[in-house]
């Protein structure tokens, strides 16, 4: 295995003033130049909204791709809690220093410090932003913004706008990216998905994409490409994104050699409507925020077939109170779910299929009345009864963990930069601020300030190296590139067998959840590995694909996506085998402590593994960037 | 099959292209589960379709959970269904009754032409949007956020007409196919905030204006709208922002 050490390209200097340094010794490019350069940013989330806003009011010339109807509808859209930022507007003791530091801790020392450092940085202009845009978020009596709490954070340091901050987020991300189309600016192509990065000498020149409606491919030139086409959570079939969430467009440039990072880190989130039957499509998430008031517990006796309010208080264990007396229910996510998962192994599992714990609010209820529930919750509440016909307001909620979000991604330096020069990677697409666990709501957070305050600094250092030199759509290579992806969707359809995508989707979905799911250990590993590339070979001898490819074609489209799943799937088992170590939302059975707790192995796995492409059928090779931790000691987490 | 598993008759609007004209076709489906979704009943459908070799029905989703305003639906005549409040992928098969026809079709408007069976172009909502729906800052201009307070009344005014998810029901329902109620919801949402309202009449007139040139209805209160959206979007709004409109029209903003 080669130790080619990665470039960070950290720069000098204490931490706290790396970030200003590098932008003031950055080159910075003329504005009467900057029309020269063209940026395509593919997806239109917050990371890609806020950074195609903000690109072009800089003067650049760019263009946005995504594959809904309308930039409006990413899946940021969805994302319900709220945005952390260090303002410390509550004075409860919160700083840039402190939200920092809970990154790197909630992250199990496995994302980098200065990244997370500019992270905390920025985060206050983010809020600031939003507000000018016409956000509005929570305020309280006096007229000022109102905060909460979240776990992993001692402080109340997340902003929201009721229980729809991503959509309120998004749309100001998305009026900014109308105003800049409204004055010609910006052209976005909606309903067109990226098939392709190509590259010329090694370096990202444009992309190609099919148009959803007409089937065409085209081809797109430029002096960068940015992918902000989010997480790939959706490889496990079932989980809190989106349908149409995919790894594809990252996939695709790991393929033309960007290294993919940390891919074995996923989030399982710990407050999820539990699965209820074979046809499910995908899980829905209530907000972590309600583990504010909410508190979990099962029976204290196992096999306990009794409804929950039939059970008196001391036969129940609120067993994230008695476990971690000083976080109790805010224990941060990994912690949370791989309890739940404890006490449902132990066969204390609640609801019709046993898979499932209460969340329950009586007690806030009783304390803080059923006005102040509704108003912190109402939508959640509600959303919940829609799903279950359950009332939560009378008896507890059920939950259970599901798949949520992918810490890994594309691997980035400090410029936002993948390995393949002038390709960036923004937002949930890069592995970058989070190591091996993110805190909640720090994902918005993430993804507004790579748009809203990096990308625009950095891409700048890339341009002052790579002025403009008139390669276009007729250079050899995008014929190429294009009828690659060409012959790719061919071949799809060209199969003609008998089973529908869905059906080697799930199938995926049953063992990535089983052997790369919250526990993971050497053997179930292996199987994956083995029978992930079985899968992909039925795959590609039998599945069926209805109709053609000059028109709508959801079967071709979602067949697409999922052969890179069948891909990546593997790789990530293969990354989770080589880590030998328990860290954040990675828990290798094989390493914990006496109390069930993950263990790292600082010795061993004090990296980021970066991933480099050798071909589909053989074994990809590991690359290592090491990671040091000066400001923040390394130690094991503890949330008693 | 469990007791409360229903069969149902499906009557669906195929239509293979923008261009091509669309018809009406019969479908059955067995064994639905009343705990699942009523987008995923169409999975069912569509899977029963893949299976046979014939085109699946295609219809816009994606969150599925209420939230992106990308499932649309007439369903028996009633946009996203009938739960109150609810959108298509929210709404659930508990709802229906063994042996039911269900009538599904596309939204109908002459501003959102279907382009496949149940999936419709609204691209026109984003061009209202581009007219005016925006506060016109750029980044790095902000000053702190508590710097203007913002009372918490007008504050929660606001997020109501925000939680305007832009899915098109209100279009789909009204008789006269009119975006008013979507495109109040984000006049009133600026307005009610001071950072908005600097812009205001001038927005409104400009937004109103596009609507009338993409070919959507005019407003006569009819209300169909605001019975139909899934997000409780007030009428009230319209009130606002026909404020707005008249000042911006007479001071020629
Ligand atoms: C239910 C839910 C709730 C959440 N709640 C919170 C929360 O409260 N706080 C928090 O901080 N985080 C939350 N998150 C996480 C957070 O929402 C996401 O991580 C974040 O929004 C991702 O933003 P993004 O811009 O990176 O990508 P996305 O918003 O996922 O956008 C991806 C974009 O890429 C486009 N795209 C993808 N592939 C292609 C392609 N091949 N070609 C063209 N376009 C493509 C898509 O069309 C889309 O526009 C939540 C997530 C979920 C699932
Ligand atoms: S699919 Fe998103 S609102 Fe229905």
């Amino acid at each position: 295995m080669s130790e080619k050490k990665l470039d960070s390209k950290i720069p000098e200097g204490p931490i706290q003033e790396k970030w200003d340094n590098h932008k003031f010794s950055t080159k910075l490019i003329n504005p009467a130049n900057k029309r020269k350069y063209k940026i395509l940013v593919v997806g239109t989330g917050l990371a890609g909204s806020s950074a195609a806003a903000t690109l072009s009011e800089l003067g650049y010339k760019v263009e946005a791709f995504c594959i809904q109807d309308s930039p409006r509808r990413a899946h940021s859209i969805a994302a319900q809690g709220g945005i952390n930022a260090a303002k410390n507007y509550t004075n409860d003791g919160d700083s840039i220093w402190r939200l920092f530091y809970d990154t790197v801790k909630g992250g199990d020392y496995r994302a980098r410090e200065a990244n997370v450092y500019r992270l905390a940085q920025v985060s206050a202009n983010i809020i600031d932003q939003c507000a000018a845009q016409g956000v509005p978020f929570a305020r309280d009596y006096g007229g000022y913004l109102a905060n909460r709490s979240f776990g992993g954070a001692q402080v109340s340091r997340t902003f929201y706008a009721r229980g729809q901050t991503g959509q309120q987020l998004l749309l100001g991300a998305y009026s900014s990216l109308q105003k800049e189309v409204s004055k010609g600016k910006i052209k976005v192509h909606t309903r067109c998905e990226l098939v392709d990065v190509v590259t010329v000498d090694g370096r990202a020149r444009g992309i190609i994409t099919r148009d959803i409606v007409s089937g065409e491919f085209q081809k797109h030139a430029a002096d960068a490409v940015l992918l902000c086409t989010g997480g790939y959570g959706n490889v496990y079939y079932l989980s809190t994104n989106a349908m149409a969430s995919n790894a594809s467009a990252a996939w695709r440039a790991y393929k033309k050699g960007a290294y993919f990072a940390n891919p074995c880190f996923t989030q399982i989130h710990p407050t999820c409507i539990p699965v209820h039957g074979d046809h499910q499509s995908k899980l829905t998430l209530m907000s972590e925020s309600l583990r504010n008031d909410g508190r979990v517990w099962v029976p204290k006796n196992k096999d306990d077939t009794r409804k929950p309010q039939d059970i008196p208080e001391d036969e129940r264990d609120y067993y994230l109170e008695r476990i971690y007396p000083s976080f109790g229910n805010l224990v941060p996510r990994d912690v949370a779910s791989r309890n739940a998962k404890a006490q449902v192994d132990l066969g204390k599992g609640v609801g019709e299929t046993g898979v499932a714990v209460y969340l329950d609010f009586k007690d806030a209820i009783e304390r803080d009345g059923k006005d102040a529930i509704e108003a912190r919750y109402g939508n959640l509440f509600e959303m919940y009864q829609r799903i279950t016909d359950d009332d939560p307001y009378v008896v507890p909620m059920r939950i259970y963990p599901a798949v949520h979000y992918t810490m890994g991604g594309l691997w980035v330096d400090y410029n936002l930069m993948t390995t393949v020069p002038g390709l960036f990677a923004l937002g949930e697409a890069n592995f970058s601020d989070h190591g091996a666990n993110r805190l909640g709501a720090s994902a918005l957070m993430q993804g507004l300030a790579d748009g809203y305050f990096v990308i625009p600094y950095t891409i700048g250092g890339f341009f002052a190296e790579n002025t403009p030199d008139g390669l276009d759509e007729n250079h050899p290579a995008f014929e190429e590139a294009l009828n690659e992806s060409k012959s790719i969707f061919e071949k799809l359809l060209s199969v003609n067998g008998t089973t529908p995508v869905d059906h080697f989707h799930r199938e995926l979905g049953k063992i990535m959840w089983e052997y790369v799911g919250m526990g993971r250990d050497q053997e179930g590993l292996k199987k994956a590995i083995e029978e992930i590339p079985q899968l992909r070979k039925k795959f590609w001898s039998d599945v069926k694909i209805p109709g053609e490819g000059n028109q709508i074609n959801v079967e071709l489209e979602k067949a697409a996506r999922v052969a890179d799943f069948l891909e990546l799937g593997e790789l990530m088992a293969r990354d989770a085998l080589d880590r030998n170590e328990s860290c954040g939302g990675h828990f290798r059975e094989e390493s914990q402590t006496p109390e069930n707790e993950a263990l790292r192995n600082d010795e061993d796995y004090c990296h980021v593994s970066a991933w480099e492409f050798k071909g589909v059928d053989n074994s990809p090779e590991k690359h290592k960037e090491e990671l040091n931790f000066e400001y923040v000691k390394l130690s094991q987490r503890s949330y008693k | 099959m469990s007791n409360n598993n229903m069969n149902l008759n499906l009557k669906i609007w195929r239509q293979p292209k923008k261009s091509a004209p669309g018809k009406m076709v019969d479908y059955k489906v067995s064994d639905i589960s009343p705990d699942m979704s009523f987008l995923e009943m169409l999975d069912v459908l569509n899977i029963q379709l893949v299976e046979k070799g014939e085109d699946p029905v295609v219809f816009d989703h994606d969150c599925r959970e209420g939230i992106c305003g990308m499932c649309s639906l007439m369903i028996n005549g009633q946009a996203h269904g009938p739960e109150d409040r609810t959108t298509t992928c929210q709404l659930h098969m508990r709802k229906f009754r063994d042996g039911d026809t269900i009538v599904v079709e596309p939204w109908r408007a002459k501003a959102f032409p279907v382009l496949k069976d149940l999936m419709v172009d609204r691209t026109a909502f984003d061009e209202i949007i581009s007219a005016g729906g925006f506060i016109s800052v750029n980044t790095g201009n902000a000053p702190d956020a508590n710097a203007i307070p913002i009372s918490k009344e007008n504050a929660d005014l606001s997020m109501d007409a925000a939680a305007c998810i832009g899915c098109g029901a209100c279009v789909a329902s009204c008789k006269n196919a009119s975006a008013m109620l979507f495109v109040s919801a984000k006049v009133s949402q600026f307005s009610l905030l001071p950072q908005g309202k600097v812009e205001s009449s001038e927005r409104a007139v400009n937004m109103v204006n596009k609507m009338d040139e993409l070919g959507f209805g005019n407003c006569t209160n009819e209300a169909e709208c605001e019975a139909s959206c899934p997000k409780g979007i007030s009428i009230s709004n319209i009130a606002r922002m026909n404020r707005e409109y008249t000042v911006g029209s007479i001071t020629g903003k």
